[in-house]
């Protein structure tokens, strides 16, 4: 294709790393700068904006702490997301993991009558397994009958909503809480520790962080990674290299799931202490966390970075709510706006201009 | 406790809670049988219902409000349709995209209009003559909104649209194997750019009625998560506009009863069902033939580009 | 359903209305001096064809020949580079299937251009412009096609899903398309491929009765018996051009195949003599369907033995992709029995052949054979990552995985700057050289080996060949699947050809006439089986 006589646009073949880079901190920028419009709407200026977020975000002791403690389920998900994503398994319910993975947890906690140095444990691992089973439904839909992942999952998600609200409405209402529709809290055991007097419940930062290198060594150093990479990247040459599809997809929806549900654990047990009505436990995450593996482009490693920058997004929403009256909703005009830039500037990366009239076709 | 009475006020309330489910499922169905998939259905409907509300409001009229709301809704769709289907861009995410911007400026821009009531709503109507039939009387024509006619209407119209013209014929054609289409002459660009923006204004226009008739007033997410029951819907619905009709009542239904039964069943088992029921259909339908006879249409989600051979 | 007319000579002179080669009318079609070039291939050559008004026109020739390329620029789906398209008498540009359909030319493809789920009567009407109702008619419409259907034997329900139509129904849908839209050129791109025997000769039927109408028709097929039943001429086309346009009640089948498959004589590479061994695969009665369902293999049994390489011959299509598939793993056999030395391969997964020892060089390279994306020194471990040392309790051994990666570049003269360069950076040959070190590595007892030279240059053709016969010199059996006559004779010890799922024929190579195989390969004749 020729725009005039030496410009040419043809398909790039791998962008390098340092284009995939810019591009992306650029489709933010843009994201943003498209975002101080509406401030200007307000009648606030982008640049006090900006600045209380960023302050709100690093100015303060609690404002570190703060962005921390929302980046952990955002990096647990969004590592999980990138395997499941390397599968090209469209992982639309990691709410709807974390839900079901705060649900094992809290079952633990409040009616497993285990020995208090065995509750975490065991709600940890509750935890991915419940989250794991609920990634696993949708991966076998898909797998033996091909039904489209992003529907399942999606669908998957309200369930695990009605199935948490029926707990904390029905059968798990705390007798102590009055009224409200949460669960009782849980015993001194099985709540997390925290960093002092901040809320970030360092052992599931830990186990983000663990978990980010895991998968990046899985992914780029193990058989079973390598299956991953081959069906996302060819699933023709995975079923002629004997591959199967099945197990693979299985096996990254377990992990992804899993990751999730772990998440979840680190919600009810770290900052709420006891299971609340479902918005309140996934704040959400599970959709902000898409936008952070997207972003990563599905590198687990990247996810700490990415996971890190959406809790400084998501922290600011905190405070400009406080200082500019804006409501927290504003988080999801920012969410949304840079994950179409960042869907555009996938394009631009697509294709390469160049202007020489070198034909490029290897001998 | 009058039988009569409960099943009357059961149905009327149904056909009330079902409009917007059914306007904006049959939107969906056009966008998904034209091979597009659009998960921006919440985000349309809401801005659609925070925008139709600030005009009601402002101007005091509610019907300038909903065809404001129906306008917004399908401005907003073309941004999905632009990244879709001229860019090729991711569906999933463009739609998700779409949700998030829609709920948020929604949600910013409404901040002023949260608590105001809607002075003037839209009116219920009472039909003379046809309300006094008995049982069917009051559910269909005592204190039902105008809209919930035009919903019924344009789920009758939009059937036939699809079954019975040629522009049918090509949506389905396009959304099945737009290589073929695009092969005799049918632009398959366009048809899904059509399709998409009527899915935006049907999604705004439920999101209006929600903000002007159903419950007059503006709240941050007042749609509450119905635009992902309605892509529940059109699976549940095989992508049939009139099967569409009975599947949004059914779901108001369940919805509904779902509080009237509390005291007997857990409210949160009725409202899953529309969930777990339309997992259950594609199951259902994933099988050779019945894929064929029921199933979603063969190119849904995936771009097409007109390619050499 | 009209019963088979005499041949076409004696139809010609009786039937008075169909329009004939009378002087003083412009031919239907001429197509001049069209060139058609895609990436390293040309596939028209210059062809100059003559199609005249009221005859059935045949375009033979083999794969590749540039039949189907042809019609598919007289349809408007290609555009040429070079030439002209005149329709009677008339220079026409034509840049779209519907402005082909607007010049009255319709064309059935081998893959239908049908939506299943659409009734035959809206698959009718799609795209088409009747007026300023939006309506859809359909009495009206269900009439004419009835119609239509009836003067020609074509007869469907028109309110029956295709999806729900046998194969040689969906045709006729196919047909009704053209006709509907007033086409009187008709162009049949391999039509019988896909019908039995009692629908071949109800085509026939229509095909004669539409010339009897007045319709023009262009038949592509590799079939000599077709030819000589259905056809008043016949242009036979070899390596993109007309090599002869004859009467084909002045020709016979002899003379088509010597045209198609050409007499040049055939530079032999030196075969080093090398004695056969064992048995090493043994094919008894295989059957198989393909993707539509259909018999692909009809009872097919061979013996292949070390050291030996058994060329497939056969137009493509003819079941030889099916025999690769089920051979390796990817397909499953209906019914028959492929064992490799002591073992039952029949329902094997292509796992378990390849841990066997079984090498697949596959058709497409880049499709199936690599993962683009990854980089040289992994897809040369596709199938071998499980095994030590490349991997070790579920840990990818890198290091071994580099030094194995430049030895098979080294040994396979794989040109790329260092392994970790992505497959899809690399060429065609390169990349051919990628697949054969992986599947060569390790000295694999069977190699199925399907086109391994189509869209190479020469110098990737001969080495991939060299290689071919080195591991036939080290004891590896060969099956070589190939469209390129002149590689199979060339290479082969014995040559096998399947037509429609059968085997005609098993010749040993050095006695091979390669008429003799043209006429095998064009469903002619059998011949008895040479173990």
């Amino acid at each position: 294709m020729r725009l005039l006589s030496r410009i040419h646009v043809e398909r790039r073949t791998t962008p390098p790393a340092w284009v995939v880079v810019s591009v992306s901190v650029g489709a933010i920028i843009a994201a943003l700068l498209v975002a101080g419009i509406f401030f200007r709407a307000y009648g606030i200026s982008p640049l006090r904006a900006y600045g209380d977020i960023l302050r709100g975000a690093f100015g303060s002791r609690l404002g570190i702490t703060e962005t921390i403690r929302r980046a952990i389920p955002l990096l647990l998900i969004g590592v999980g997301l990138t395997v499941a994503f390397r599968a090209l398994f469209w992982n639309i319910g990691a709410e709807g993991q974390l839900l079901v993975g705060a649900v094992a947890a809290s079952g633990i906690a409040l009616f497993s009558g285990l020995p208090g140095a065995l509750l975490l444990p065991a709600m940890f691992i509750g935890g991915f397994l419940a989250g794991a089973a609920w990634g696993i439904i949708p991966a076998a839909l898909k797998s033996k009958l091909g039904i489209n992942d992003v529907i399942t999952t999606l669908m998957m998600n309200y369930i695990a909503i009605y199935i948490v609200e029926w707990l904390i409405h029905g059968p798990w209402k705390g007798p102590t809480m009055r009224g409200f529709a949460y669960t009782d809290p849980f015993p001194a055991a099985a709540v997390l520790s925290t960093v002092g007097d901040t809320r970030i419940h360092w052992p599931t930062l830990v186990i983000g962080i663990a978990a980010a290198i895991i998968a990046y060594v899985l992914v780029k150093r193990t058989r079973a990674g390598f299956e991953i990479r081959v069906v996302g990247e060819n699933p023709h040459a995975a079923k002629y290299s004997g591959i199967s599809h099945v197990k693979v997809t299985l096996l990254a929806m377990a992990f992804s799931g899993g990751m999730a549900g772990m998440a979840g654990v680190g919600e009810v047990a770290g900052i709420h202490h006891m299971l609340l009505g479902p918005a309140n436990v996934t704040g959400g995450y599970g959709y902000t966390a898409i936008i952070v593996a997207w972003l990563a482009r599905r590198n687990p490693l990247a996810v700490i970075v990415t996971a890190f920058l959406f809790a400084v997004l998501l922290r600011g929403g905190d405070v400009i709510k406080v200082s500019l009256g804006l409501p927290f909703q504003l988080v999801n005009v920012f969410n949304g706006l840079i994950l179409f830039f960042l869907i555009g500037s996938d394009i631009l990366m697509r294709y390469r201009i160049s202007f020489d009239r070198k034909e490029r076709r290897a001998a | 406790m009058n039988w009569e009475s409960w099943v009357i006020a059961t149905f009327s309330r149904t056909l009330a809670y079902g409009t917007p489910l059914l306007l904006a499922t049959l939107g969906e169905i056009y966008a998904e049988r034209s091979g597009v998939l659009n998960l921006g259905v919440e985000g349309m409907m809401v801005i659609g219902a925070f925008a139709g509300f600030a005009v009601a409001h402002s101007t005091g009229n509610p019907w300038l409000g909903v065809l404001i709301a129906s306008v917004v809704g399908g401005i907003f769709s073309l941004i999905h349709a632009f990244a879709s289907i001229t860019l090729r861009a991711n569906q999933v995410v463009s739609g998700l995209a779409l949700t998030m911007l829609g709920l948020g400026l929604s949600g910013v821009l409404g901040r002023r209009f949260e608590g105001w009531p809607l002075l003037h709503p839209l009116e219920e109507v009472t039909v003379p003559g046809l309300s006094r039939i008995p049982v069917l009387g009051p559910i269909l024509f005592d204190g039902q909104n105008v809209l919930v006619y035009i919903a019924i209407a344009l789920a009758i119209v939009l059937w036939y649209v699809l079954y019975r013209t040629r522009i049918g014929v090509s949506i389905r054609a396009v959304g099945e194997d737009p290589a073929t289409a695009d092969s005799l002459g049918v632009n398959v660009a366009r048809i899904r750019y059509l399709c998409v923006f009527v899915g935006g204004v049907l999604a705004g226009m439920a999101g209006g009625y929600l903000s002007i008739a159903y419950r007059p007033s503006w709240t941050d997410g007042m749609t509450a998560g119905m635009g992902w029951i309605v892509i529940a819907l059109t699976i549940f619905a095989f992508w049939n506009p009139l099967l569409g009709l009975v599947g949004a009542y059914f779901f108001a239904a369940l919805f509904h009863l779902s509080f009237r039964l509390q005291a007997w069943v857990a409210p949160e088992i009725l409202k899953a069902m529309p969930y777990a029921l339309a997992i259950l259909v594609l199951i259902a339908v994933s099988r050779g033939t019945l894929q064929k006879r029921m199933g979603a249409p063969s190119a849904l989600t995936l771009p097409y580009r007109r390619g050499e051979e | 359903m009209r019963i088979s007319r005499p041949t076409p000579r004696t139809r010609h002179h009786s039937s008075s209305e169909s329009e004939s080669v009378v002087a003083g009318q412009a031919p239907a079609v001429e197509l001049r001096g069209i060139v058609k070039t895609f990436p390293g291939v040309v596939a028209n050559d210059g062809v100059d064809l003559t199609v005249e008004r009221g005859e059935i026109h045949c375009l033979l020739g083999e794969n590749g020949a540039g039949k189907t390329t042809l019609m598919r620029i007289l349809y408007g789906l290609y555009q040429p580079d070079e030439g002209t398209i005149v329709l009677n008498g008339k220079t026409v540009t034509i840049s779209s299937p519907r402005k082909a359909l607007e010049h009255r030319i319709g064309m059935v493809h081998q893959h239908f251009h049908l939506v299943p789920t659409l009734s035959v009567e809206e698959n009718i009407i799609l795209g088409l412009d009747e007026g300023p109702s939006p309506l859809l008619h359909s009495r009206r419409t269900r009439a004419k096609i009835r119609d239509l259907a009836k003067e020609f034997g074509l007869e469907v329900d028109p309110q029956a899903k295709v999806w729900q139509l046998s194969v040689g129904q969906q045709q006729r849908v196919e047909i009704l398309k053209a006709l509907y839209r007033k086409a009187d050129v008709l162009i049949m791109d391999e039509p019988t491929s896909v019908l039995t025997p009692q629908e071949v000769s109800g085509l026939f039927g229509t095909l004669r009765s539409l010339v009897d109408a007045g319709l023009t028709i262009v038949f592509i097929t590799h079939k000599l018996d077709e030819v000589m039943q259905i056809s008043d001429r016949v242009s036979v086309l070899r390596k993109g051009t007309i090599v002869g346009t004859v009467h084909t009640s002045e020709t016979d089948k002899r003379t088509l195949a010597r045209l198609m498959v050409g007499r040049e004589v055939v530079f032999r590479v030196e075969k080093p003599l090398v004695e056969r061994g064992a048995v090493v695969l043994s094919v008894k009665d295989l059957h198989t369907t393909n993707d539509r369902g259909l018999k692909a293999l009809n009872g097919i049994s061979f013996d292949l033995y070390a050291s030996e390489i058994l060329g497939v011959a056969g137009v493509s299509g003819n079941g030889q992709h099916e025999l690769s598939e089920v051979l390796t793993g990817l397909r499953r056999a209906g019914h028959g029995q492929a064992v490799l030395q002591a073992q039952d391969l029949t329902h094997c997964s292509a796992r378990e052949i390849a841990d066997l020892g079984v090498a697949h060089v596959p058709t497409e390279r880049i499709r199936v054979g690599t993962v683009p994306s990854m980089t040289i020194r992994e897809n040369l471990l596709l199938k071998r990552y499980r095994q030590a040392p490349f991997s070790r309790w579920g840990f990818l051994n890198d290091t071994a995985a580099k030094t194995h990666a430049e030895g098979a570049m080294q040994e396979y003269s794989i040109s790329a700057p260092h392994d970790g360069v992505a497959a899809k950076l690399l060429s065609g040959g390169n990349i051919q050289r990628l697949v054969l070190a992986r599947e060569l590595c390790g000295d694999p007892a069977l190699i199925i080996a399907a086109h391994p030279t189509y869209g190479l240059d020469v110098g990737a053709t001969e080495q991939v060949r060299e290689t071919l016969l080195q591991q036939r010199s080290n004891g590896a059996a060969i099956l070589l699947i190939s469209e390129d006559l002149d590689e199979i004779l060339q290479l082969s010890d014995r040559i096998l050809v399947l037509f429609e799922g059968e085997i005609m024929g098993v010749l040993p190579a050095d006695q091979a006439d390669p008429n003799e195989i043209g006429l095998l390969m064009a469903g002619s004749r059998r011949q008895e089986v040479v173990t």
